[in-house]
Parts: structure tokens; sequence; C-alpha cells
């Protein structure tokens, strides 16, 4: 079975790649290779908007990948947003090979609120699981409580588990099988 | 599971429509992507979106705008997102007037375009539901092209089922227009000749040598203009099943003949000495009440009998008005597509007028009247004021009176060509508008000196 890359792109604390290393290995009952940091390319800073542009990084991230099918997920602390929307807590393509997730929203501090790392830690957990199940073909699911129900509040990545569905499940033991 | 709806995103700016459509996917959606308005016209000239976003300013070619009226051209339906920018929210608005369902300012918050989506989405599936239970329904109700819940027309269902199979003479009895050759072509492709020929010959359209003629074909020289010989069409069904239509108006002679085949199977071509044999299930039809013209002398005892082995009498429209909604939305979906217009359904109010008219001329006449209305419909619905027609066809009387000094004569004369005017010339539906039957119609043609 291939392994799972995380890729840090910039400077990110430690405890950020051990937790989502431990997480994804669990669910996933992957090896996981974290690889050497990357840079965000100049195209994906947008300067008027202090964002870093989703697709661009993603662009300049796939042909850095190795030879082969690995699925692979960049984690990076800047606002990620596409150009018709004003953010998004992360992309991925669907059944294909590259997954981005951003911390910069799941952080109280963004939202004027104290530190707290235990619940940064658990929406990067629901994050990073939700654009990895994507790369293995998962769309967004109706159930509310599933990992891969949609969210586009910080109160929704609260509400839903870490958790996928028992459908969801299925279809990705099904899509790991044959990775 | 249903196939998951298909979404268009236009924008000439790669980045944007790249990543609103991966955006997307995550939902579940196919989406496909366009560069600019030329590129998505070539893509919906084959398919037909759930929703497009297509972006307002795109300087080369076709805007968006223009973009959303080409493609509202092919798919007047369809669900379009207008993107915009801050700086031109006031033609987005001219877009909406244009037609445009909703529009969206970027950089837009993903949970109110995930909202707008879903709205949209969630009204496609419950149309997507209504097609499949219109259609469930209609299937339920539906035995090979006939459609009906009525009660006696489920047992006349029930009956071809029973009798399809068998080689046992039918007649079809019933009012113009009440579909006598749909049951006789139920019966033939319900049972075992179903791969074989179904010959249909309308008795009352050709003079009785020309009938004989067709009938049993006839050898070279056998009259004048036979330059050569030609099978008839009992040879053509052999193995399968004729479809005699109008089976009342043949002549003396034709009866006999046509008793003779029915009973050895055998005929003689017209001109010929040879027997010819064939293996015919025969299914005569009239809309004449065939048991009186026997006791008027007009028709063959024998011959009655012969072809009233298994009788199916069809219900006049006006006593299975039941069968008005479902038939009309029948006729609608067929149409639909057969005209090339994009109506779905009836009022309620159309609905009423349809089942108040009295149909004269049965399922054929309210065949006519739904391609009537759609070819004349502006709307995706049928509303009350699209059937107007059957309301004026049928109060002439109120402005009419006779005029002075009239004989009854020239009032007769008079309905005989205004409804044959009405008819453009078709005997068959004057004579069931005026209520006598076609020979009566003729004498009375011939009387009058009426042209033709």
């Amino acid at each position: 079975m291939n392994a799972l890359l995380v890729i840090p792109a910039g400077t990110l604390e430690s405890w950020v790649i051990d937790t989502v290393k431990q997480a994804v290995h669990v669910r996933f009952g992957m090896e996981i290779q974290v690889l050497d940091p990357t840079t965000i390319p100049e195209e994906a800073k947008n300067e008027s908007r202090r964002q870093i542009e989703a697709t661009q990084v993603m662009r300049g991230v796939l042909p850095e990948l190795p030879a082969g099918k690995q699925r692979a997920v960049v984690l990076l602390d800047e606002d990620l947003f596409i150009p018709m929307l004003t953010f998004v807590f992360g992309l991925a393509q669907v059944g294909g090979r590259v997954a981005l997730v951003s911390l910069a929203r799941l952080r109280q501090e963004y939202y004027g609120l104290p530190a707290n790392p235990e619940v940064v830690r658990t929406r990067l957990v629901k994050e990073v699981l939700h654009e990895l199940g994507h790369t293995f073909g998962l769309v967004h699911c109706p159930d509310v409580r599933c990992v891969m129900s949609v969210a586009n509040t910080v109160q929704h990545v609260d509400q839903k588990s870490s958790e996928f569905c028992g459908g969801c499940r299925s279809v990705l033991d099904d899509a790991l099988r044959t990775t | 599971m249903n196939t998951p709806w298909e979404l268009l995103v236009v924008d000439d700016e790669e980045i944007t429509r790249e990543s609103m459509a991966a955006w997307l996917r995550e939902d579940g959606y196919r989406v496909d992507t366009a560069a600019s308005g030329r590129e998505a016209l070539e893509l919906t000239a084959t398919h037909e979106y759930a929703l497009y976003f297509v972006d307002l300013k795109m300087p080369k070619g076709l805007d968006g705008i223009e973009t959303m009226m080409e493609i509202k051209k092919v798919h007047p339906d369809a669900s379009i997102v207008i993107i915009t920018a801050y700086a031109t929210v006031d033609t987005a608005i001219t877009a909406m007037k244009e037609g445009a369902l909703e529009y969206i300012v970027k950089p837009c918050n993903p949970q109110e375009i995930s909202l707008l989506v879903g709205r949209i989405i969630k009204l496609k599936n419950l149309e997507r539901e209504n097609t499949l239970l219109r259609q469930k329904l209609l299937g339920q109700y539906r035995f090979q092209d006939i459609i009906s819940k009525n009660a006696r027309m489920q047992d006349i269902f029930q009956l071809i089922r029973e009798v399809a199979s068998l080689r046992s003479t039918v007649l079809v009895q019933g009012e113009s227009g009440t579909g006598k050759e749909l049951i006789a072509r139920a019966i033939h492709f319900a049972g075992d000749r179903s791969d074989k020929p179904f010959i249909a010959v309308s008795c009352a359209a050709l003079a009785e040598t020309l009938l004989e003629s067709e009938l049993f074909g006839h050898e070279r020289g056998a009259f004048t203009g036979a330059v050569s010989e030609k099978p008839g069409k009992f040879e053509l069904a052999d193995g399968g099943t004729i479809f005699l239509d109008e089976i009342g108006d043949i002549s003396p002679k034709l009866q006999m003949d046509l008793l003779r085949v029915i009973q050895e199977r055998t005929f003689y071509r017209v001109g010929g000495s040879e027997e010819k044999r064939v293996d015919v299930r025969v299914i005569a039809a009239t809309h004449v009440d065939l048991l009186e013209a026997v006791r008027e002398g007009k028709f063959r005892e024998d011959l009655y009998y012969r072809l009233n082995v298994i009788n199916i009498r069809i219900p006049p429209l006006r006593e299975r008005l039941e069968d008005v909604p479902l038939l009309a939305r029948g006729f609608i979906e067929r149409l639909s597509h057969e005209l090339g217009k994009n109506v779905t359904d009836l009022t309620e109010g159309a609905l009423k007028a349809l089942i108040e008219h009295q149909w004269p001329g049965n399922v054929r006449e309210l065949e006519n009247a739904v391609e009537r209305a759609m070819v004349t419909c502006k709307e995706r619905v049928l509303s009350e004021s699209d059937f107007a027609f059957l309301s004026a066809a049928a109060r002439p009387s109120e402005q009419w009176s006779v005029p002075a000094g009239m004989t009854l004569d020239e009032i007769e004369r008079q309905a005989i060509v205004a409804t044959l005017d009405r008819t453009e010339g078709n005997i068959k539906e004057a004579a069931a508008q005026l209520g006598i039957d076609r020979s009566t119609l003729y004498d009375r043609i011939k009387r009058y000196n009426i042209p033709r």
C-alpha cells in the first residue's frame, strides 16, 4: 500500500504535523511520510486580499509529487481562498492526488478568542480527514455527524464528528483497497 | 441512486472557473467548464445542465447576458446564476430581468453559495421526482399505446391479453376517434403474431372494385391499368393480422368474399384462377351499429357472426372522463418532443375545461386540441385560455338564428358545407360531426350538388 504524504507549506509548529500524522494513520491505516516543507508559490499570494489562492498552491505542489498514486495533504497557516469565495478551509481534487488545509480559520484567535490548542487540534483533524476523503472519491455527506458533511463555518466544523459514517466508510475502504 | 446533477461554470478566467468547479465537485456534482460564451453554447447544444454559473463580464465574444440568452434559446428553463463583481451589480439586475434565476457578487461567502445551489438543486430534485412519479403512474395505466384508468377500458386490456394469441376474429366497435386501430394493434403486438405483419386497410377509403383488388390483389391484365400482378393485403398479412377498418361500409359482394376468406382462409386474386391460402387473423372495426345494419338487411348476418367472435366495444371519451387528464398529459409528453416545445403540464383551469367538454370526436379530438393549444402556447403550462377554441366551438348556437325564408334543405346544405369546410373536406370527420353516417353524407353532397 502507498504511503500518504504530508507536506508542510512554510513554517508550522511541530504539533501540527504530529497531530495529522497520528490521525491520518489511525483513520486510513496507511504509512505516513512527511516531506520537506514546500514554499508557497508567489503567484498564489494575493496582496490585496491578504490570502493565498488555493488552486495556485495545488498547481505548485502537483509537479513536485513523487511519481505514483500517493495522495498528499498540504498544510499551511495562511488563509486560503478561491476567486469566487471569500475563503475556504481547504480544497481537494475529488478522486485526485492533492488536498489542502489551512489552519488560519481553525484557530480561536482568528475570531478574537483566547488560543485553545485542543480545539484547533480537533478541527485540524476533521478538516484533514475531510479533504483527504475527497481525494479518495468521497463527496459531501448529508449526515451532519459524518466528517464528510459540508462545513462552511467553524461552527459546522465543531458540530460534526471526526469519524466517517457507515456509507462513507465503506466507499473509503473500497478506495483504500485499490490504492 | 440518482445520477448526479451536472453543472456548467462559464468564466473566461481559468483559475476562477477551475477552482469553482473543484469546489462544486466536492459537493458531488459533475461539473463542466467553458472559457467563453461560444464554448458554453457548444456544450449546451447537446447537453442540458441543472445549473449554469455564468460570469457577467467576459471581454472577448459573448458577454454573460448574451451567453445566458443564447442558452435560453436552447433550454428555455435553464437555471442560470450570473456571477458579478461589485462594480457591475446594476448589470446583474438587468440580467435578472432577462431571465437569470439569481446573481452572486464575487467573492461570495461559501455558506451563501451553498444555500443557493442547495435551493436550486432541491427544486430540480422535486421536478425529477415529479416526472418519475408521473411516468410511473402513466405506466400503470398504459397498455401498449393505450392509456386509461377507466374500469371498462381496464376490462378491455384484460380481454386483449386473454385473446391476443388466439386466431379468433375480433370485432372492435366504437365511435370515431376512440382508437379502434390502437386496440387492433395492441391485440396484434400482445400476441404470438407480433413479429409478423400488421396490415391496416380502411374499407371506406376506396371504391368497391379498388377495395377488392386492394384486399385480394390482382393478376396482370385483370382490369384496365393492371399492368403487373399485385399481391393483396391478405397475402401481405400472411402469418400476421389484417385490420379492416369501417367494415360496415363494404358492398354485398365484398361481404361474401370476406366471409369466404374468414371461413376457408382461401381466396382468389382479381382476375386469377389460382386459389391462394393464407393464415391471417382478422380484426374488423366499425363505428356503425352492425347489428342494426343486419336487421336492415345491409350487412350479411353470417358475416356479422363470423366477425363478432370476440367483441370489443370501446366507450366514448365522454363516458370515461377520468382518462382526460391522463391522456392530455400523455399527449403533452409525446408532442413536446415532436413539436420541439417545452410544455410540461396543464393548469387546473385547463383540466376543468377539458373535463367539461363533451368530446364528440373522442380521443382523436382531445389529441388535436392538445396539439393546437401547444402550437400557440407561449408558456410551459397549458392554461384554460389555450383551450378557448373548445368553448367557442361548443356554443355557436348562441349567436346563430335561422334566417327568414330559408328552407330546411337550404339549412341542411349550409350545415354540410360549413362542416366540410371545418374538416377540410374530411368526409369521415364531417359525418361524425354532423351525426350521420358517411353514405348519408355522400347522398346529401350529391343531392345538393356541393362541390368537393
